[in-house]
């Protein structure tokens, strides 16, 4: 495609200036205070700002729902689409512009329940992107109804005597799923943490997908309440090539050495839902990505007009 | 009887006709397409109109010897272009007397037509066989057919093993023995089909249309002569999809996503195969409404991208095209229409989804919706799309259907400009004060911007919202950008021509038809007018906006009608009132947009309209004496 000529003088335009955080802030965030949503917007800035992306070569994308509104409090370039279609939106402009780095924000319902055959053919396509799972197993903007991840016999506006069923657990789905190249699990409670599983899931080269536990103030203030105030019930998954956070350490004192490539032990610890698991589950950079694959040669007018009079010819009376 | 077989044959009868139409049917995969399609081609080629469409079974392998498994091609050859696939057919061959059943059961063939038929089924060991055989002949002579039993496979044993595979190449033989086709030709199409198989194949099936030619020669007593007139100019053969296809690559756009779907997938196909010589990608997506988020984002980020889909799969995407609208996102959606509602008619013609495409989706949702008329125009709208959808920053709906998807005819090769082609995307620094959205307030017209622009940072967003892309909290920010989007289209009307009326200015009846009927309506009126009736018709490229200027030109018909492929109550319907009628999807358009009473005719009979039925419903409106 014809862009990536005209596009190199504007990245050597910008390659002294130092961007701040605050250089990526958009409007002021309009989510109920105490919101976790705050605490990941934060970690994504600081997370632009330390790896200098150029605000106008990143892409928020969103769907609908709380945790989408994120977009509009970047400066960045952002596209708030449609309830569970983030994905292939994000997927259409890598394909087109793969130079752009792209960010997914989505919740548990946008994620799991309505664009949840978009998430598992985004994971198997591995476009280069990092889509977070923004998970307060609630539906907030609708007003308390019960999404896939609502705890069993929670009591919601839908279900109002207790949640029917087990919650679905987003990380065995996106460990089932062929071709899956970084999954991991973060909690927007402990920034430090939040802030190196993003980074690894940036430098990842694939489909990142982070699950990141999130509360709501509101409707679910409770759901993650035991393990944030009983750091026994948090164990951290740590290795060199997944998250390693030394200053979380003598907090969360249960710690596992897990090798992310290691996908049978990744399924096996998204299985044991006893304690809650951070860190990075399954990364393989060798996975095959979809955009590499459908990468082609760029054509001028002039080109295009002399194959396709060939190509007519193919057909000429 | 020895001496009867060597003595020469009389001359056969010469039948001097302007047109003529010819079927090949058999079982799927005996191979009759391929002669169908060699047949068109060098019939175009000496000069012939042609007009080709191909009979498709719904299943991919039907049993053998079923009448719903007929498989073939009708091959409608005229001495002048040929616009449509015509009435009944003239000639036919067919491979078993099923599948020929099939075509005599729905009024396909002509009253006095002539059949050469595979006769082996009538010799089988096979009992039951021979009472089919037996009873179809039966069924058969309720028309004044002539039917000819021809021992095509017994005679192809001579050269071959394997009949079933060659007899297609007999078959092509006998038609260019009856209608004087050039073999130099043949022979030269028969290698560009045969050009991956072996030099052996190429001289076996030569051998067999060889044989085909010289059995007619000797055993059928007649001849048809269509005279030919060469083209001035140079003529490409194809069909709609294919000129969808040719088209969205002379666009300049680079990705088509789409998610399989009849009939509309055969664009994909042409795609897929040539798509990344030209630097494009066609994106199989894991549904429709993905299919159509794909195309969505990768417009969004530069070049204008398109998704091909029929009635159900634009029903799905509905969401998204919504999205294209509020956003000014160019997109270009085509809808290869079939019959419906539902999963409907998947491989058959109809004109229904109209209303759908114009008021489908929720809220106030203006775009642009046209439909291209020849399989020439399904090449050419191509471009306009992708460039109306930048120019308008919108959605831009092209309605095709399965009779244009299908039907094969020559057209005059395009002379291409790069002009057509998108421009190079535009990455410098935004203006200063350039905003999202700077609508100019007269026209609604605005400049996007598209990521990796310095400076121009903003969230597009599907929510209500002003010029800065921000999110409108106060009433009259929507109030303000429904005008805006909605000007637009006015903007695009003003610049439109008004129609040309086909046959008289004024009389009284016209005709308006859109899309793919254009051909079978102007034959219709040309036969109706050499009767007598004051009538001319009109057809729309342009839904929406409408093309301006009709309540001038309805104005001087006492009567104006549509003639469309969707489904229309009759007046004299039971139950039917003026007021409860349903009407066809283009006189409900009409009618709102001129307050002028348009009547309407319309059939859904899963095949393209005949001509013959259009001046029949032309005759119902219009007595002889005037309208009333």
């Amino acid at each position: 495609m014809s862009y990536t000529c005209g596009m190199l003088p504007v990245l050597d335009q910008h390659e002294d200036h130092h961007y701040e955080m605050s250089e990526y802030e958009g409007a002021k965030a309009r989510w109920c205070p105490g919101c976790g949503d705050h605490s990941i917007l934060t970690a994504v800035q600081r997370l632009l700002a330390a790896e200098q992306l150029a605000p106008e070569q990143t892409m928020m994308v969103s769907g609908i729902g709380c945790s989408s509104r994120l977009p509009h409090y970047m400066k960045t370039y952002g596209f708030h689409g449609l309830h569970g279609r983030a994905l292939p939106v994000a997927t259409g402009i890598k394909l087109h512009r793969p130079e752009l780095t792209v960010f997914v924000t989505m919740g548990d319902g946008d994620c799991t329940s309505i664009g949840a055959g978009h998430w598992v053919h985004a994971m198997r396509y591995n476009v280069d992107m990092t889509a977070m799972l923004l998970d307060n197993g609630i539906y907030g903007l609708t007003k308390m109804q019960t999404s896939p991840t609502t705890p069993q016999g929670f009591k919601s506006n839908t279900q109002p005597f207790g949640t029917l069923l087990p919650p679905l657990n987003p990380l065995e789905i996106a460990l089932g799923v062929t071709n899956a190249s970084f999954v991991a699990q973060t909690a927007e409670w402990a920034p430090s943490h939040l802030y190196a599983t993003l980074r690894a899931a940036y430098k990842h080269k694939g489909f990142s997908f982070v699950r990141i536990l999130q509360r709501c103030p509101v409707f679910t203030p409770a759901i993650y309440q035991k393990a944030v105030q009983d750091p026994a019930r948090i164990q951290l998954l740590v290795h060199d090539d997944g998250v390693v956070t030394p200053d979380l350490e003598k907090i969360y004192k249960s710690q596992l050495h897990h090798d992310p490539r290691d996908l049978a032990a990744a399924r096996s610890l998204a299985e044991q839902t006893e304690t809650i698991k951070l860190g990075v589950f399954y990364k393989n950079p060798s996975k095959p990505r979809y955009e590499e694959s459908r990468r082609v040669a760029p054509r001028t007018p002039a080109e295009r007009i002399a194959l396709l009079e060939k190509e007519f010819a193919r057909y000429a009376v | 009887m020895s001496a009867s077989a060597t003595a020469a044959p009389a001359p056969p009868k010469v039948l001097r006709v302007p047109e003529h139409t010819v079927e090949i049917v058999s079982d799927s995969g005996e191979g009759a397409q391929k002669c169908g399609q060699i047949f068109a081609a060098v019939s175009a080629k000496m000069g012939n109109g042609v007009w080709t469409v191909e009979l498709i079974p719904a299943e991919i392998q039907p049993p053998p010897r079923v009448p719903e498994g007929a498989s073939g091609n009708r091959i409608r050859v005229g001495e002048n272009a040929v616009t449509n696939w015509g009435d009944r057919t003239d000639l036919v061959i067919a491979f078993n007397e099923q599948v020929l059943l099939a075509r005599h059961r729905v009024d396909a063939l002509a009253d006095d037509a002539l059949l050469l038929i595979e006769d082996k089924w009538a010799r089988s060991e096979d009992p039951d066989i021979v009472a089919q055989w037996e009873a179809a002949l039966k069924e058969l002579s309720s028309k004044h057919y002539r039917i000819i039993p021809v021992a095509m496979e017994d005679e192809c044993l001579t050269i071959v093993d394997n009949p079933r595979k060659g007899k297609n190449m007999f078959a092509l033989g006998m038609l260019a023995r009856i209608y004087g086709r050039d073999m130099e030709l043949i022979k030269a199409q028969i290698a560009y089909a045969f050009r991956k198989k072996s030099e052996e194949v190429y001289t076996q099936n030569v051998a067999l249309l060889e044989l085909g030619f010289h059995w007619a020669e000797d055993n059928i007593d007649i001849r048809v002569e269509i005279p030919t007139h060469a083209s001035d100019k140079p003529l490409v053969v194809m069909n709609g999809n294919e000129a969808i296809a040719m088209g969205s690559i002379a666009s300049g756009m680079e990705l088509c996503a789409m998610y399989p779907i009849t009939p509309a997938t055969s664009v994909s196909h042409l795609l897929s195969e040539v798509f990344e010589r030209f630097g494009g990608i066609v994106h199989q997506a894991e549904d429709e409404i993905a299919a159509v988020g794909v195309a969505i984002g990768a417009s969004y980020a530069g070049k204008v991208a398109f998704t091909i889909t029929s009635g159900p799969g634009m029903a799905l995407k509905t969401e998204f095209l919504g999205l294209a609208v509020m956003t000014e996102t160019p997109l270009v959606l085509v809808n290869v229409q079939r019959g419906g509602p539902s999963t409907g008619l998947p491989t058959k013609v109809e004109q229904s989804d109209m209303l759908a495409a114009l008021y489908g989706q929720t809220g106030d949702s203006p775009h642009i919706v046209m439909a291209p008329a020849t399989i020439e125009e399904c090449f050419h709208i191509m471009i306009t799309a992708r460039r109306l959808a930048e120019t308008f920053r919108t959605l831009v709906m092209v309605l095709s259907d399965a009779n244009l998807a299908t039907g094969v005819s020559p057209y005059p090769t395009p002379t291409l400009d790069e002009a057509w082609q998108a421009a190079p995307l535009d990455l410098a620094p935004v203006k200063e004060g350039q905003k999202a959205y700077g609508w100019n307030k007269e026209t609604g017209l605005s400049e996007r911007i598209i990521p990796g622009r310095p400076g121009g940072m903003f969230t597009l967003t599907g929510l209500a919202h002003d010029d800065r892309s921000k999110v409108a909290y106060s009433s009259d920010i929507h109030q303000h950008s429904s005008a805006m989007r909605s000007r637009k289209m006015a903007v695009l009307q003003s610049l439109l021509v008004p129609p040309t009326v086909y046959g008289d200015a004024s009389g009284d009846l016209l005709v308006v038809g859109w899309g793919s009927t254009k051909g079978a309506i102007e034959e219709a009126v040309d036969r109706a007018r050499k009767e007598g009736l004051k009538v001319s018709s009109l057809h729309l490229r342009f839904l929406s906006p409408l093309e301006p200027g009709l309540k001038d030109i309805f104005k001087r018909f006492k009567k104006v009608m549509t003639v469309e492929i969707n489904y229309s109550d009759e007046p004299d319907d039971p139950y039917i009132t003026e007021e409860n009628r349903r009407r066809g999807q283009l006189s409900i358009l009409l009618r709102n947009a001129t307050l002028v009473d348009v009547d309407c005719w319309g059939r859904v009979p899963g095949e393209p309209l005949r001509p013959m039925s259009i001046v029949e419903a032309i005759r119902g409106r219009v007595p002889r004496g005037g309208a009333k």
